[in-house]
């Protein structure tokens, strides 16, 4: 797994408060972003890194309120772009630790092409998408992650829009990081937090996030207690796809067809499933397009983690290789070009 | 034989052929001799937006014109004295450029029914006796240079793209200037890389020259002394180049990291291209996924502590107008700089127009009031997008710089400056947390302090929700609101005790004021000149500063009887000093993608002055 070297803080070590900020937080109550907020909160100080260099960036909806609830750098943008902006940031000044945090509409739909982008330029920023399947801040129109014949304020016969997968697309954009989480698996969350802060490169966390008004339970299945174990599968490296309350279930892979198999007495045994490798990102795309099948469990944990040089590295680089052959410019001779005549 | 030399004080030339003949290298290279010549000089690049129309047809056709002269040259000329003709179609479309009794020259080679069947013409013009009104001469290019080049055994497609270089050889002899500079850029550009095509390119070049010297159809060279400009060190320079280097300048002097984030576009993408070689001053350039990224990144770069810019047309400039509102309510600097080109929608592509002057100014949801400066002359960009700069800084604020796609590729000589006489950039970063407020005010600009990422103690949250003053933190309250637009609008007007008072070319009273901004600067100086040589009192103003406007131009408005208001749009910035100013000032505008026409300018001079010109 390609991790970057903690860096040593100069400043006291730091707490869950340090990231506190003094805005009262204005989530509906209940709202699946207190959870993420709390749990960012508390892996940041972790982390080890200068309070000052956090810069946490957002565009516009429900989820891109998070910044001002951090005592970090924040910038609340404008819908969409916040990868564009981050983008802009981490380039001018890569010792900063940039976060985007974005939700489904801000994120997929009107800034889908700057997520994308960011994603395949492999800058070293962290990308948050918390995914509720529905707009949220405009009152419950349907959102790209939708699922088709979903009835929301504008979809009354229900949606006709086929939905994206969040880790797909992150995946075919050319992400060297993507993760899948959700709010109601603190810990689990926690993990993929650090998990994606280590990454050096374009990460990408998916949180299944609840809106308890607009789209109540669109993730029982999964994040419930009482259902979790039979419907999601834990991703981890090098171990076979098992789940189920008795770890009697699992995901084996039918040429590039994964399929659900009963491993307890039956046909197929615990040597027949699918081993997690996050470095093998034709298993990853397998993985994020389980989804389409019902009768397969959801994946949660890191789908992909492999290593790309960063776009602001190689801006670094050309750069400094351009000053070691043409020397440092000097800006006379920049304004006099080649052909000079005197009057 | 003996030929002639004679003296000319100015000459306009115009090459014209397929866009795949090589129109504006051999247009450059003329100019760039030209320049180090000592001529002053003003270009007109005039090119399809196809890349490689079919050739022969009448919409491929690529111009290229220069004006130069021992005179002072302020526009590429309304017409023609010369026109190099390589094929019917060039020929066809240009004639109307050309003056009565000016002089031809084609290449008669390409002068075959295919190609006058697709230029339009029903019989040839080099036999019908319809050029009878213009001095034609008629030379075998095509086949003068495929005999050069018999003996190099090279392909018939690569001996017809070397033809250009044999009508810039004749040029140069014509208009007796030396080869020297043209061999070293055909040396330099495939010396290396490919010496046979050096070669056979060098060849041709001296092959036309050498046929001007020999041949009996040219009796008569001409020369055009050097001009009496200020002393000074010259360069020739195009307004792209201009720009790019005045963002370089700027940056280096007030100590940022230059960033352009841009998205390409015609005519601005050779910003992007000059800045993207210049990593060696640490420029940073981002091609973004589309326009609104481009400026966005340019925003989150000034954000971090750089210099934030992004470079665009009149399309990109529309799609750009929300993240410039989120820097105008954020209050960083950001330089926008919109090379305008003709339109609405795609329009003209490669043709000047300056028609974005009100959607630079208005362009954008609710109550956004933001600075605009425009270039008036190639070199001239230099000087305005590093005053931009300066702005931007100095209030934290957007600029918006307009050049056109004329300024954009015209060239003319630079009096380059001394980098210690360029005008200080001070930058102050906020540093202090017992003292920092997000949205606290310098109380002269109005300005807030920069406060960058990585600054201990300083952590806050900004962004585009409209915030309290002073502390910026998200704000609903009315009044507060009201008091928001109201110091975003103050700060703007604030830069007018910052910018010099506007200057007037001519009387300061009278009867008839005209009134310019950007490329046209030009166009209507030569026709003041004229008037005034005709013995007529005109005055002339002409503005960089377009908002806000410069504090005394109301005064300098009501001294005068009469206001005219050139421009390459419908009438955009007489609405702006109409509205403000309430004066019956009159436009005169032609949008035909075109440097406006000095005579046309000095005619509508002549109407407004009634019986009283001279």
């Amino acid at each position: 797994m390609p991790e970057v070297a903690e860096q040593q803080s100069t400043s006291p070590k730091l707490t869950v408060k340090d990231f506190q900020s003094d805005q009262d937080v204005r989530w509906c109550p209940g709202c699946g972003d207190y959870s993420i907020l709390a749990q960012v909160q508390r892996v940041f100080p972790e982390f080890l890194h200068k309070k000052e260099n956090y810069v946490a960036v957002s565009g516009i909806g429900c989820s891109s309120r998070f910044p001002y609830y951090m005592n970090v750098y924040g910038l609340h943008s404008i819908h969409g772009r916040a990868p564009a902006i981050a983008s802009g940031i981490k380039s001018l000044n890569p010792e900063l630790d940039v976060w985007v945090f974005t939700g489904d509409g801000d994120g997929l739909s009107i800034g889908g092409n700057h997520l994308i982008h960011m994603l395949r330029r492999n800058l070293n920023i962290k990308t948050v998408l918390f995914n509720n399947e529905i707009y949220g801040l405009t009152k419950g129109q349907y959102s790209p992650t939708s699922l088709v014949g979903q009835v929301t304020k504008s979809t009354p016969m229900g949606a006709i829009d086929y939905p994206f997968v969040p880790v797909a697309v992150a995946l075919g954009a050319g992400a060297t990081f993507v993760a899948r989480t959700m709010d109601r698996d603190p810990k689990h969350m926690q993990e993929m937090v650090r998990r994606a802060e280590r990454h050096k490169g374009s990460a990408f966390v998916e949180i299944y996030q609840n809106c308890n008004v607009f789209n109540d339970g669109a993730f029982f299945a999964y994040t419930e207690k009482e259902t979790r174990d039979e419907n999601v599968v834990y991703l981890e490296h090098g171990k076979p796809l098992l789940f189920g309350k008795q770890k009697d279930k699992g995901v084996r892979l039918n040429g590039f067809t994964p399929e659900m198999v009963a491993i307890a007495g039956g046909e197929f045994g615990i040597n027949d499933l699918v081993v997690h490798d996050e470095k093998d990102s034709t298993l990853a795309v397998i993985l994020s397009n389980m989804i389409h099948n019902p009768a397969l469990p959801r994946p949660m944990g890191v789908f992909l983690a492999v290593e790309r040089f960063t776009y602001e590295d190689a801006m670094q680089d050309q750069i400094a290789k351009a000053k070691a052959r043409k020397k440092e410019g000097e800006l006379q001779k920049l304004l006099d070009g080649d052909e000079i005549w005197t009057i | 034989m003996q030929k002639s030399l004679k003296t000319l004080d100015e000459v306009t030339i115009r090459f014209v052929g397929d866009s795949g003949d090589g129109m504006q290298l051999t247009g450059t290279q003329f100019t760039n001799t030209t320049a180090v010549l000592g001529n002053d000089l003003s270009t007109l690049p005039d090119f399809p937006a196809e890349i490689r129309a079919p050739a022969g047809t009448t919409y491929g056709v690529s111009g290229f014109q220069i004006h130069f002269g021992s005179t002072d040259i302020l526009t590429p000329g309304d017409n023609c004295d010369v026109l190099v003709a390589m094929n019917p179609a060039g020929l066809i479309t240009n004639i109307k450029t050309l003056r009565s009794g000016g002089t031809i020259i084609v290449n008669t080679d390409s002068f075959i029914e295919k190609n006058l069947k697709m230029a339009g013409y029903t019989s040839n013009p080099l036999e019908n006796g319809s050029l009878n009104n213009y001095q034609v001469h008629k030379v075998n290019i095509s086949k003068l240079t495929a005999n050069v080049l018999a003996d190099m055994n090279l392909s018939t497609k690569f001996i017809d793209k070397s033809k250009n270089f044999f009508a810039l050889g004749l040029m140069y002899w014509l208009y007796n200037r030396p080869l020297d500079q043209s061999i070293r850029f055909i040396q330099e550009k495939f010396g290396k890389k490919d010496p046979i095509v050096a070669e056979a390119n060098l060849r041709v070049l001296k092959a036309g020259y050498n046929f001007g010297d020999t041949v009996e159809i040219f009796t008569t060279r001409y020369e055009v002394r050097p001009a009496t400009l200020p002393p000074g060190r010259y360069r020739n320079i195009m307004g792209n180049t201009a720009t790019a280097i005045g963002l370089v300048a700027a940056a280096k002097k007030a100590g940022l990291q230059l960033f352009l984030g841009s998205y390409p576009i015609t005519p601005a993408s050779d910003i992007l291209h000059e800045l993207s070689r210049l990593k060696e001053f640490g420029v940073k350039t981002f091609q973004a996924e589309d326009e609104i990224g481009a400026v966005c990144a340019a925003i989150g770069a000034s954000y971090a502590g750089g210099l934030g810019v992004t470079s665009t047309s009149g399309p990109g400039l529309a799609l750009k107008a929300e993240a410039i509102n989120l820097a105008i309510m954020l209050e960083l600097p950001l330089v926008v700089i919109d090379v305008q080109r003709g339109g609405p929608s795609t329009g003209l592509p490669t043709k000047t127009e300056q028609a974005d002057l009100l959607q630079a100014l208005y362009g954008r949801n609710s109550e956004s009031p933001i600075c605009v400066i425009a270039a008036k002359t190639p070199a001239d960009c230099f000087d305005t997008v590093y005053e931009a700069c300066r702005l931007a800084i100095k209030f934290m604020t957007p600029v918006i710089c307009l050049t056109d796609g004329y300024l954009a590729n015209g060239a003319e000589p630079w009096r380059i400056p001394d980098v210690a006489d360029l005008a200080e950039i001070p930058v102050k970063f906020a540093a202090d947390p017992a003292t920092f407020e997000p949205y606290s005010r310098d109380p002269m600009t109005l300005a807030r302090p920069w406060a960058i990422p990585g600054t201990p103690g300083l952590e806050h949250r900004i962004g585009g929700l409209e915030k309290e003053h002073i502390s910026g933190n998200i704000s609903y309250d009315a009044d507060n609101h009201d008091f928001m637009v109201r110091t975003r609008a103050a700060k703007i007007e604030r830069i007018a005790d910052d910018v010099p008072l506007q200057e007037i070319d001519g009387e300061d009273q009278g009867n008839l004021l005209v009134v310019g901004w950007g490329s046209t600067y030009g166009s209507i100086k030569s026709a003041v000149n004229n008037a005034r040589e005709r013995g007529n009192q005109v005055s002339f103003v002409h503005l960089r500063y377009l908002n806000p406007f410069p504090k005394n131009l109301g005064e300098i408005l009501y001294r005068f009887k009469n206001i005219l208001v050139p421009e390459i749009n419908n009438g955009q910035l007489i609405r702006l000093l109409r509205s403000k100013y309430l004066v019956p000032a009159v436009g005169f505008n032609k949008i035909r993608g075109l440097p406006l026409v000095t005579e046309e300018i000095e005619e509508r001079m002549y109407e407004l002055m009634g019986d009283n010109h001279a």
